[in-house]
């Protein structure tokens, strides 16, 4: 026993050092792609009983029908897998995009003026303030939502006359749309002002003042030629961004109510921003206890979460596509 | 700007706007959760522990949620930093030579990356399946009825681990690529060995690195609910399995800070608002002295004389 620390105390040789740090490195890899195996697997029975993909369909009350599966118990029969999960993935892709729309030009615009225009005080201000903003975690961002907007919204946006003209259908509370989608879009800002400045300011000064020598102004040289350049940074922002804006669990669970309901344009764009929803996040933190429970239950949130596994996949995927032809300009 | 034209005014003042209109909202919420938490916390709040009252709503103070995210910061670094280091110092070191250890070297950084943009909800969920298998049950806890739960300090420590690696990996990685060659040239000329030098002079110059990758690294554990509210299993206090000393207490269950806010807002089941706030706070609190060391280190890596390696965040 003494021999053997005795040797491994003895200078490493090369060969061992190198099996050990790839058999780590090796472990990581392994350990991701069982991850994603995991996944795959207890996502199986539902998409085997809901017959291939029709269960992303639409059809039904999603909460009625996870209502029933916490009810079949260990063994539950085929028919019990039956899920339509279109509202929750029409929620998710409502927030991501709406918030995306606000988030995008306003990271645009926020990196330009750190970079460009704001006087060197406010400068060496705002970039801790925008690590600040991208650190705080989600659950106060939730805790904000639902104790200060939603009240706001539905005591002093939502009118009287426009709660009981869904009164039928769906109540609203402020839980909303509107909440959710203005909340992650301040989420996922300062995770794109940091990549787009950073880019931004790694942009050769010859590069702009090319430009301005020819009689472009600093505002015109700037969208012309830097934000051309660090096209491969906006983009891996963007993806970040909603990858970020897709997996948002916890603060969306907080603040957009509790139905697994599709808003929809019936009434009018804006009780369309105050209906309540769900993503396929949030649907996932809302039945959480079925990870003990019924196998029906378990196998349609693994499925959700394969869901949102592939869509964070692809959206890696397609940010390095798209960086490849933009690589041209040889700027990172 | 006098002869710009109108639409580049506009977009001069929107500019203006939105980087003004940030530092507002930083402000704001940092303002209003300073004035809630002067409200409702109390230093007594800090040292003990929850408890249900009578009316059904939670009383006593944060300490088993503030033990419990130090121990599963502890867990999830003591796993992420060796693994992150030791995946960052094979990348850039040994993954540069012949097409099977590129190719494996890509292997790992695809991997990496895959974790990095995966939900932590998503995360969460592999976790506590991976420890409802019956192999590792011992590692995980209870359930009256013997069943495995899955939910245990350790299960989410581990799972926590998965989240922090990413910020620890890149941070090294970036540090290491950024030593220039001839420090490595210079060993090898003096006739040291690979993992000599690796040792002795690459570690030591990207000690800051390292060191931003892991306040990152704990700073997104510190965060993190949904992990905690699915793999921990969100009891208020810290309920340790059995008597044994540590070994119960990590497969117990427990809270953390984020948990015990998100169970005292009205999402959760509590009714005790000031609660939330007051750990809300704390939480703040947290997480802006993670981000001023961040900020200290940076500073100080850019400042010092000599050789430092560059790279990493500023």
């Amino acid at each position: 026993m003494r021999a053997a620390i005795a040797r491994l105390r003895q200078p490493w040789s090369d060969r061992r050092a190198e099996l050990t740090l790839g058999a780590a490195s090796l472990a990581v890899c392994v350990i991701v792609v069982g991850m994603v195996a995991f996944v795959a697997v207890h996502a199986w029975p539902t998409i085997e009983h809901n017959g291939g993909f029709a269960w992303l369909g639409s059809g039904g009350n999603l909460d009625g029908q996870l209502q029933r599966m916490f009810e079949t118990g260990q063994h539950p029969p085929a028919s019990a897998y039956h899920v339509r999960a279109w509202p929750v993935i029409y929620g998710t892709l409502l927030t991501t995009s709406i918030a995306l729309s606000i988030a995008l030009p306003l990271a645009l615009l926020s990196s330009i003026f750190i970079v460009e225009f704001a006087p060197s005080p406010l400068r060496r201000v705002m970039v801790p303030v925008v690590r600040l903003l991208a650190s705080v975690p989600s659950v106060i961002y939730g805790l904000i939502g639902i104790l200060v907007l939603v009240p706001f919204v539905g005591n002093h946006l939502i009118t009287g006359a426009q709660k009981t003209s869904v009164q039928s259908t769906v109540e609203l509370t402020g839980a909303s749309l509107l909440v959710a989608s203005v909340v992650l879009a301040v989420m996922i800002t300062p995770i794109m002002v940091a990549l787009i400045s950073e880019a931004l300011s790694g942009v050769p000064a010859s590069w702009r003042e090319g430009a301005m020598a020819l009689g472009v102004h600093r505002l015109r040289a700037t969208l012309a030629v830097s934000l051309k350049a660090i096209r491969p940074a906006i983009v891996a922002a963007g993806a970040l961004a909603c990858a970020r804006a897709l997996g948002e669990a916890i603060m969306i669970f907080m603040v957009s109510g509790s139905r697994s309901f599709a808003p929809n344009l019936d009434h009018g764009p804006l009780i369309f921003l105050y209906e309540p929803l769900r993503t396929l996040a949030s649907v996932i933190v809302d039945n959480k206890e079925g990870f003990g429970g019924s196998p029906a239950v378990n196998s349609t949130l693994y499925a959700f979460g394969l869901l949102l596994l592939i869509s964070a996949i692809a959206l890696s995927l397609g940010s390095y596509l798209i960086k490849l032809p933009l690589r041209r300009y040889q700027l990172k | 700007m006098r002869e710009w034209r109108l639409l580049d005014r506009i977009v001069l003042g929107a500019a203006w706007a939105a980087g003004l209109g940030l530092c507002l909202v930083t402000g704001a919420i940092v303002v209003y959760m300073g004035v809630r938490g002067f409200q409702y916390l109390r230093p007594d709040l800090l040292v003990t522990s929850p408890q249900i009252a009578e009316d059904g709503s939670v009383s006593g103070g944060i300490l088993d949620p503030l033990i419990g995210t130090a121990v599963l910061t502890a867990i999830g670094l003591a796993v992420a930093l060796p693994l992150g280091v030791c995946c960052a110092v094979w990348i850039v070191e040994y993954g540069k030579g012949g097409r099977a250890r590129q190719s494996l070297g890509r292997l790992v950084e695809s991997a990496i990356e895959i974790v990095a943009g995966t939900p932590d909800i998503v995360i969460a969920i592999v976790g506590i399946a991976v420890f409802q298998l019956g192999v590792l049950a011992p590692l995980s806890s209870k359930s009256p009825t013997g069943v495995v739960t899955g939910t245990s300090f350790i299960a989410a420590g581990l799972t926590m681990s998965l989240i922090a690696l990413p910020p620890i990996y890149a941070a090294t990685r970036d540090g290491l690529q950024a030593v220039p060659a001839h420090m490595r040239e210079a060993a090898f000329a003096l006739g040291k060995t690979r993992i000599a030098t690796i040792r002795r002079v690459l570690i030591p110059s990207v000690r800051s690195n390292i060191a931003t990758g892991t306040t990152l690294g704990i700073s997104r554990i510190v965060g993190d609910t949904a992990i905690v509210v699915i793999v921990l299993g969100e009891t208020l206090r810290n309920e340790p399995l059995n008597s044994t000393p540590i070994v119960g207490f990590l497969r117990g269950t427990g809270s953390t800070l984020t948990s015990y806010v998100f169970d005292n807002s009205p999402a959760g089941e509590g009714k005790a608002e000031d609660k939330a706030y007051a750990a809300a706070f704390v939480l703040l609190l947290f997480v802006l002295l993670l981000n001023i060391v961040v900020g200290r280190i940076s500073r100080r890596q850019a400042h010092s004389s000599g050789f430092q390696a560059g790279g990493g965040r500023t």
